[in-house]
């Protein structure tokens, strides 16, 4: 049976307010750091637990915060990152919106690991009515002495608020997220120095994602160790999946680490297998910016060992033959599915969501964008599908942030591995608008060495 | 000094929330407020008239560029007249292969304008957005800060109808029943 | 470390040292020649300016003497700080100048091919460093981005379809005057330069913008269309002004003072910004004491008339014609 560490009480009826989540052990966490450990300890639990930031980049999070610069007399400042924005990701949101108290509870306990006596929460202005949740959640923690001065006798101030965004999925990169919280635009800053040193105001910083710090409750309820038993390897815990796209059961499942992808695709505590009774012919396992997994990559690796749910399986063979698992947005795509079409879709997305201040990034999203359509349409030519893997090549690694890489890898893995989709939309023009390609021919990796 | 727009003015009611909005920075860093005043804004003008935005400058202590920048940054923010409800239709990826197109063709042909259009009556604007993250619940769409999902077409007239009656959609960040 | 200690940079197999926190290319600059890296947004005088145009992009082949491994990316020389025994790699990484071409060709997908009409032409870096490192046929199959001509006020015109968004009249304008009326609107590829409502740019220094924009995006009104660049000789002046240093660059036609700017370095940069009645009120050559001819590289084209000479008013009349 797999355990639940964050969605464990989700089922309970008025768990989003104060008195229930309370009466279900709620805060316990905060009780146990704040009258039983020092903040350092509390960091080296996160550090023993291996948790790894579950945003999209897998950081490890008690190594992110032993970053953090003290200096005398500077402030410092946790910040919740809810821009949840990345195509294929809603879990935040989900928890947010059910059980606001948990992150609450997280973001004390981090805060006070941190040294941070003012923190906020930044969430996407879409989630309007999750912000009012959370700041009506906030008022309860107040009235209950859970936040504000001298918090339980321990001495210790914490004064937490909720920021809305308005609009950009470029703010859920942190820097871009510091400035957007400053009142700026959303354009991400270069770095060094990192948000550590200088952060918000200047001000040594730290980000995380929701997930990260909601995790942070059962680590220090549990222990560290016990958490780290979960999963496999690096990849410890357990993780919110966020499910869409052509199967059965779409919806966000909290999974332990580990659990096998086939397993969490066809399984019916799981997506419940493809709907319809189709065939898989895609799958994007972390979010939109991850590479695109063909039918045959999806459930097996190229060596053809079974594939996991796990930051290591999903990337094992590389951009070559393997994907992320990112920030968890796990999309599948069925026989009828277009991948020139669905690539072309995200190219307009990070089009759109580019901020446009690093000149690869502004000129190249939209020049893919541009040229994906032509090939979409049937009006394109097959060398379109070089240009293409030239631009993105020429994006990857040579912007300020890594927008330019999330728009790039969709677009390279695409051609990767569907490229003979590609070709056909060049070659039948008209039939390529009123059918669909159907499944890529199966290759054979492990004799090729690229 | 340019002279004040008197017509452009919060009510008693938004001026606490813009302070309390401001409290909750350390002082002198009342610009971190500046997404959250414009919300407001837009929610009490319907949209970021120049005049509404020199005068949330103001309210801040910042320059009207600094508004300005901000406000055609950020998609939420409109500079220019919108219906009172805003559709906003989610066409990312998931949202495209469960049938994006086919909603919003669907509300075009309903409401009689085309993407990126408001109703001569000035009742509905309808856009088609990027990701919402509502991808498990595809189709969606936003209409101010309600989230409605799993559309039909069915749903869509349902929608359409209910908000014709009661037409508060827009009202993103404030406070109503 | 003492405040004069030296740190050691190789670029290119040339060695020098700098002093801690220096740039890679203002370390560059200091050995000068081939090995400084282009740069179209960082302006060493404007404190935030740098990191955009990805122009400047280097291979660090070795971090530093106690850290030797390389860098996995490129870097932008302009925002990155030497560490001791750094070793870079600028024109002699093929990785760098295909990164470069990259950068210059997403540069140019959108900017106009106007250079026959464009004042900046002869003074241009875009001009130069498409020379230098772009392609000579373009790629880009569809239609460029357009903005119409903007009016910001009686001196300075902006045609925002040639703007590269390298942000440094935002920091200008920021920096140099007090209260900020242009900025950065929009985003991504349609981000613009502008004021959103009409406004009058006539701030004391906004004239500095005109000397800053390293494209055609901002050009002097009083000098629009009147001469190519390359027929106008150039002359060291300087004024008594109470608001600026009144260190000029005089652009002759004749006897007539057809443009005002501030004095350029080697890259193109001001180190003394001017004030807008030098630029745009002193026409006279009397309100001058002219100092000389300026020394402009051999290699511009600005040097290809032998101003040396004095250039009589009609025969640059019949070139013109």
């Amino acid at each position: 049976m797999t355990r639940k560490l964050l969605l464990e009480n989700d089922h309970i009826e008025g768990i989003r307010t104060y008195d229930v989540y309370r009466k279900n052990g709620g805060y316990r966490s905060v009780e146990k750091a704040l009258k039983t450990m020092s903040p350092d300890e509390v960091v080296e639990e996160v550090k023993k637990s291996g948790l790894r930031g579950r945003g999209g980049a897998g950081f490890p999070t008690g190594m992110k915060w032993s970053f953090l610069a003290k200096p005398d007399g500077v402030p410092r400042h946790l910040l919740c990152n809810a821009d949840e924005s990345e195509p294929g990701t809603f879990k935040d949101r989900y928890l947010m919106e059910r059980i606001p108290h948990l992150l609450i509870e997280g973001m004390i306990v981090s805060s006070f690991a941190l040294g941070a006596n003012q923190s906020y929460i930044y969430i996407r202005g879409e989630y309007m009515y999750v912000l009012q949740i959370l700041e009506k959640a906030i008022q309860e923690a107040y009235a209950n002495g859970w936040l504000g001065k001298n918090i339980l006798g321990s001495g210790y101030d914490l004064d937490l608020s909720v920021a809305p965004g308005a609009g950009a999925y470029i703010c859920g990169e942190e820097t871009a997220l510091i400035e957007s919280l400053e009142g700026e635009r959303g354009n991400p800053r270069m770095k060094p120095p990192f948000p550590a040193v200088k952060g918000l105001w200047q001000r040594p910083t730290v980000v995380n994602n929701v997930e990260t710090i909601a995790a942070v409750v059962p680590i220090i309820n549990d222990g560290g160790d016990e958490y780290a038993k979960i999963g496999v390897g690096r990849s410890t815990g357990t993780k919110l999946i966020s499910a869409s796209g052509n199967i059965n059961k779409p919806g966000v499942y909290e999974i332990e680490l580990g659990v096998s992808v086939e397993d969490f695709l066809y399984s019916d505590q799981y997506c419940g297998g493809i709907k319809n009774g189709k065939k898989l012919k895609a799958c994007v396992p972390g979010g939109s910016s991850v590479p695109v997994l063909p039918h045959f990559l999806v459930c097996k690796t190229a060596t053809g060992t079974d594939r996991l749910m796990t930051y290591e399986s999903l990337a094992e063979g590389g951009f070559e033959t393997g994907s992320m698992l990112g920030s968890g947005g796990f999309i599948v795509y069925d026989e009828d599915q277009c991948m020139v079409k669905n690539t072309w879709n995200f190219a307009r997305f990070y089009h759109h969501e580019s901020c446009g201040q690093c000149s690869p990034c502004r000129e190249g999203t939209g020049w893919m964008k541009k040229v994906l359509h032509n090939l979409e349409l049937g009006k394109g030519k097959v060398e379109d599908i070089d240009l293409l893997w030239d631009i993105q090549s020429k994006i990857e690694g040579n912007t300020i942030c890594p927008l330019g890489d999330a728009a790039a890898w969709p677009v390279a893995a695409a051609i990767r591995h569907f490229r003979e989709e590609f070709e056909w939309h060049v070659n039948e023009p008209v039939l390529s608008q009123t059918r669909n390609f159907g499944l890529v021919s199966e290759k054979s990796f492990i004799t090729q060495t690229v | 000094m340019e002279e004040l727009k008197p017509n452009i003015q919060f009510p008693q009611e938004l001026l606490d929330e813009v302070q309390r909005s401001v409290n909750m920075f350390p002082e002198g860093k009342q610009k971190s407020a500046l997404l959250r005043v414009l919300h407001l804004a837009q929610a009490h003008w319907g949209y970021l008239s120049s005049d509404v935005m020199d005068y949330v400058a103001r309210l801040l202590h910042i320059q009207p560029i600094e508004v300005y920048e901000v406000a055609t940054f950020y998609s939420m923010y409109d500079t220019t007249p919108v219906g009172k409800v805003k559709l906003e239709v989610c066409r990312t990826g998931p949202c495209m292969i469960e049938g994006a197109e086919k909603i919003i063709s669907y509300i075009e042909k309903q409401l009689g304008i085309k993407e990126g259009e408001t109703t001569p009556d000035g009742l509905f604007t309808l856009k088609a957005v990027e990701c919402l993250g509502a991808c498990g619940y595809a189709p969606m769409l936003q209409a101010g800060e309600q989230y409605h999902e799993h559309l039909t077409e069915e749903k869509v007239d349902e929608l359409i109808a209910m908000y014709r009656q009661k037409p508060l959609a827009n009202y993103m960040g404030l406070k109503h029943d | 470390m003492s405040e004069d200690a030296k740190i050691k940079i190789t670029i290119d197999g040339i060695s020098t040292e700098v002093a801690p926190g220096t740039t890679i290319l203002n370390a560059a600059r200091m050995i000068g020649g081939d090995v400084v890296p282009p740069a179209m947004c960082y302006y060493s005088s404007l404190e935030g300016s740098g990191g955009k145009c990805r122009t400047c992009l280097v291979e660090v082949s070795k971090g530093s003497e106690k850290d030797p491994r390389p860098m996995p990316k490129l870097v932008v020389s302009c925002s990155t700080p030497v560490m001791d025994g750094m070793e870079v790699r600028n024109t002699t990484s093929a990785r760098v100048l295909e990164a470069r071409k990259g950068v210059v060709e997403f540069l140019l997908i959108n900017h106009p091919l106007d250079c026959p009409v464009c004042d900046q032409a002869g003074e241009c870096h875009l001009q130069d460093l498409a020379f230098e490192h772009g392609l000579s046929k373009t790629r880009y199959e569809f239609k460029r981005r357009e903005f119409d001509k903007v009016d910001i006020g009686e001196y300075i015109k902006l045609h925002m379809t040639r703007c590269i968004l390298c942000y440094r009249c935002v920091y200008t304008a920021n920096q140099l005057t007090n209260g900020r009326e242009h900025g950065v609107l929009k985003r991504g590829d349609a981000a613009e330069i502008g004021t959103f409502i009409e406004k009058n740019l006539n701030n004391d220094f906004i004239g500095n913008v005109i000397d800053v924009c390293p494209v055609g995006a901002l050009t002097d009104k009083s000098f629009r269309f009147r001469s190519r660049v390359w027929y106008t000789k150039p002359m060291d002046a300087h004024c008594e002004c109470t608001k600026c240093s009144g260190k000029v660059v005089l652009w002759m036609i004749g006897d007539e003072v057809a443009r005002v700017t501030a004095r350029k370095d080697a890259y193109g940069e001001v180190k003394d910004f001017i004030c807008n009645e030098c630029r745009f009120e002193k026409k006279e050559k009397t309100d001058w004491i002219v100092e000389g001819p300026r020394t402009i590289s051999k290699h511009s084209v600005i040097s290809a008339n032998h101003y040396e000479r004095e250039i009589p008013k009609h025969t640059i009349l019949l070139n013109k014609a």
